[in-house]
């Protein structure tokens, strides 16, 4: 129940950048343990340098850790150089706080983000002493839970997770405690049990599965656990400025700048975007606040940057303003990720480079206007262009544009409308540079749950590759377009995590017990292991991944709630197919998603207009108005 | 007009195992923490002017790091030290500061030596001794490193101005040694794969680095006439040396 310290301190002359096991960020906690508290280790099962930044980590850690019954502290996956120093010396998995055993928490809490980070999640189970399967757990062994996005389909991970929570953390976290707290010391079952009746916590044990051929044939909850498990939601973000004491690393990381989420949600409709549809509605920070915790978050990092992050920041109600405010204030840098074109200015431009030029991404996501209308990405030509063109006149050299391949009804005008458009892109930054060039950044599409296109089947390995291929052939002349794409073997192993039901689990097992570590990593991803791992386990990549589901098929998660109804999920498939967009509901009549009248909730927006500039989805151009604040 | 101000500090502990880059890091956020008004280059991407010297191996530490900070404004320099210790990670320690003379040499033009306190694992002191005799008396310690893919020979002995051992430790020996930092910054694994192939380092401390006046070996930070302001911490070992580094003499009419 002590520091492993002075036996790590040894190790870490033998290791790649140690700084990643040292702890002491600034904002770094030193919690006081006792039997009496409920222990969480938030573990992020990729390197310290991506799991570091993650927000929501941050935030459940600085929630747990101001409660006087409990306490948190953080781990991340150690690199492989780590962990066989750590094997080799008998040693654990441990936290970066206090450097104390994995196995001395009372819960190991992992937060997915990615599928192909599952291999890493067994084997820091195993490296935590605890042994992988839920199943072989006993009374005095740790939970292993799950948090994120991932989560909405935690099937491929039901063998090896305790629980899952679904949803929005900050209100389930303080729930979760209060019964781990008050059933310290009664039977492992019964525990999970009083766990399954928190909202939005899925305990995986208290369901079984029947199967026929590829199909689910029947889900059935036992012993009184939910028939449905709905998602959390909080309602007023306001209610939450967390994280308040941002952890400031001692070496470098991800997104090494101020973080301040100004909104959570999306309702844009992007038919492809998992996390547009399970964190709806949309629900605003305050400006005011936005603006204080900037000034403050700025003030105690020192950080010379900040991110402004949501899923689409530009929608925020009032951006021009705080954006405005903030490159006011000093030599501050301003970054937008998710920016949509339709609403990027030339004001906003001009504000965010004041300091120090950030890169700059857009996602048009598809080449052509019939694509966009498939996937409900409702941005026309002149959007792009527009945004393009302040960006370029306002100095930016590069832009890189971001697309996905494979795409429902996608055909190969479709693939190479992305030359088109990076062409025209280069056209219009050749009038303010010479110089002036367009990153092309490609991944391949991977259905998800709770989406419409989760009846989709995925493009084929081969077939996306093919598409990679036209597109590098087709822009092989165009030395100003820089074409990069994500592997389609890695997305081809998305696929199996991302849809895959409880069968899945023993791919994963087998890709992690023949050293399939870091597979989100190049260098380590070993597609093999994953082909080899379905072959053992009787399955198929065509059934898993390629195949399109029938409506009336029962999915891996009909079992859990996102708040979506389904039959809004497939009419929407329908008007996918059809080529028939779908307005942001924000500022047009409610679709009855399902996501706000379930949980009788609604948005959360400053503003009831989009703001200024573009077509805002609506296809025509809106008026760009700009306050006069910002023109500096 | 912009003036430099020269800290001294230490590296001591867990934060010992970041980078020279992280530490540069560090400092930059914590001089914007203080608000304090430090000169910036100019372009595409402005950074704080900030000097550092030589560069300290990652899990290396050190009672004599030091940085040349440029400021638009003279700044309370007694003041700071406290200050910017309280906005540093904790093992980084500001123990001095003191405003340079316009004109004053860089850091790395300047410091010619190191101090160190190097730490041998499993060595016994009376091998200690044997090895450092050995090496002490040798006319030459030819040691071969490969760079960029090829085998490069060196002749260490010049640039080990001084070498002994300071006693046992619980896990082996300690050597002090001083070390030349022309026409390269020999770093103290290289001594010690002089003195015995094989040898494996344990706690290493930087203890010094010494510029030299008029045949003198100074402080960097003592060296300026400005005063400075001091904190209660130990100070580097001033013990005298055995060799002279290269280019000393030449440095002996440098104001």
């Amino acid at each position: 129940m002590s520091s492993l310290w002075p036996q790590l301190e040894p190790l870490l002359g033998k290791v790649q950048k140690p700084a990643r096991y040292i702890g002491c960020e600034d904002g770094a906690q030193v919690p006081e343990h006792s039997p009496e508290k409920v222990s969480w280790l938030f573990t992020y099962p990729d390197t310290y340098e991506i799991g570091l930044p993650n927000q929501g980590l941050q935030i459940l850690y600085e929630l747990v850790n101001e409660r006087d019954d409990a306490v948190a502290e953080r781990s991340y996956a150690p690199w492989t150089d780590m962990e066989e120093q750590l094997r080799a010396n008998g040693l654990p998995l441990f936290s970066v706080d206090t450097h104390r055993a994995a196995r001395d928490f009372d819960v190991l809490a992992f937060n997915l983000s990615a599928e192909l980070v599952y291999t890493n999640v067994l084997n820091c189970i195993d490296l935590a002493g605890i042994p992988i399967h839920s199943a072989d757990r006993g009374d005095d062994d740790p939970f292993v839970a799950a948090g994120g996005h991932c989560t909405y389909n935690p099937e491929p991970l039901a063998d090896f997770l305790d629980f899952v929570v679904l949803g929005d953390g900050e209100e389930a976290i303080g729930d979760i405690t209060d019964v781990l707290r008050d059933t310290k010391g009664q039977p492992r079952k019964d525990r999970l049990r009083a766990l399954a009746d928190v909202t939005g916590v899925y305990v995986p044990s208290l369901y079984v599965f029947t199967f026929d051929g590829p199909r689910i044939a029947s889900v059935t909850a036992l012993d009184g656990a939910p028939e449905l498990v709905e998602k959390r939601t909080i309602a007023d973000l306001g209610d939450w400025p967390y994280p308040k004491n941002q952890l400031v690393p001692l070496t470098e990381v991800v997104h090494d700048r101020l973080n301040v989420e100004v909104f959570r949600g999306c309702t844009r409709g992007c038919r492809f975007c998992q996390a547009g549809m399970i964190t709806r509605p949309v629900r605003e920070r305050p400006a005011d606040q936005v603006r204080t915790m900037v000034r403050d978050g700025l003030k105690r990092t020192g950080y010379d940057e900040v991110a402004l992050t949501s899923l689409s920041t530009a929608d925020f109600s009032g951006i021009d303003e705080v954006v405005g405010d903030i490159a006011g204030c000093g030599d501050i840098s301003v970054s937008l990720p998710s920016l949509r074109v339709d609403a990027f200015t030339v004001g906003i431009a001009a504000s965010i480079q004041k300091a120090r030029r950030t890169g700059l991404t857009f996602a048009p996501e598809a080449g052509t206007w019939r694509m966009r209308q498939v996937i409900n990405k409702l941005i026309n030509e002149d959007d792009l262009y527009g945004a393009v063109e302040s960006a370029f006149s306002q100095g930016w050299r590069r832009i890189k544009l971001y697309f996905l391949i494979g795409l429902p009804t996608e055909t190969d005008e479709d693939t190479l409308g992305i030359a088109t458009l990076a062409r025209q892109c280069v056209a219009i930054g050749r009038k303010y540079n010479k110089s002036a060039s367009i990153t092309v950044s490609v991944g391949g599409f991977v259905p998800k749950g709770f989406t419409p296109f989760q009846w989709f089947g995925q493009n084929t390995m081969e077939e996306l590759q093919r598409k990679v291929y036209l597109l590098r052939d087709e822009l092989r002349r165009d030395h100003q377009v820089k074409l990069k794409w994500h592997d389609p073997k890695a997305t081809m192993a998305e696929g199996i995590a991302s849809r895959g039901d409880r069968r899945i689990g023993a791919v994963i097992e087998h890709v992690w017990r023949n050293g399939g570590t870091f597979q989100e990593w190049s260098e380590h991803f070993n597609l093999q292991l994953w082909l080899d791992g379905l072959a053992a386990a009787g399955l198929t990549v065509e059934d898993t991944v390629y195949r399109h589901r029938h409506e009336d098929e029962i999915l891996p998660w009909d079992h859990l709630s996102a708040g979506l109804h389904k039959d809004f999920l497939w009419q929407d498939w329908r008007d996918a197919l059809a080529e028939v967009g779908l307005e942001d509901c924000r500022w047009t009549p409610c679709y009855d998603c399902g996501a706000c009248t379930g949980y009788s909730i609604e948005h959360v927006v400053a503003s009831a207009v989009p703001p200024a500039g573009g077509s805002q989805g609506t296809g025509q151009r809106v008026e760009l108005t700009l306050k006069p604040s910002v023109r500096a | 007009m912009n003036m430099r101000v020269r800290f001294r500090f230490v590296k001591l502990g867990k934060v010992r195992f970041t980078s020279h880059r992280d530490v540069a890091r560090m400092w930059e956020r914590a001089l914007r923490r203080l608000e304090l008004p430090v000169a910036y280059t100019e372009g595409f991407s402005p950074r704080p002017k900030l000097s550092f010297g030589l560069a300290l191996s990652t899990g290396h530490e050190s009672m004599a790091e030091y940085l040349d900070v440029e400021l638009r404004e003279e700044p309370d320099i007694p003041a700071m030290p406290a200050q910017l210790s309280e906005q540093l990670p904790v093992g980084i320690d500001v123990t001095a500061a003191a405003l340079l003379e316009p004109g004053s040499p860089s850091l790395q033009e300047d410091v010619l030596s190191c101090s160190w306190r190097i730490e041998v694992r499993d060595l016994a002191p009376t091998d200690a001794d044997a090895l450092v005799e050995t090496a002490l008396a040798a006319e030459e310690l030819i040691l071969t490193r490969t760079r960029k893919g090829k085998d490069v020979t060196d002749d260490l002995r010049p640039a080990v101005l001084a070498v002994r051992p300071v006693g046992p430790t619980l896990v082996g020996t300690e050597l002090e040694a001083e070390l030349a930092v022309h026409p390269r910054s020999v770093r103290p694994a290289e001594l010690l794969l002089a003195l015995r192939p094989g040898l494996e380092e344990g706690r290493v401390v930087r203890t010094a680095q010494w510029i030299w006046r008029d045949g003198a070996r100074l402080e960097p930070l003592l060296a300026e006439p400005a005063a400075t302001a001091r904190l209660s911490r130990e100070d580097p070992d001033v013990r005298p040396c055995t060799g002279t580094p290269q280019h000393a003499e030449e440095r002996a009419g440098v104001a």
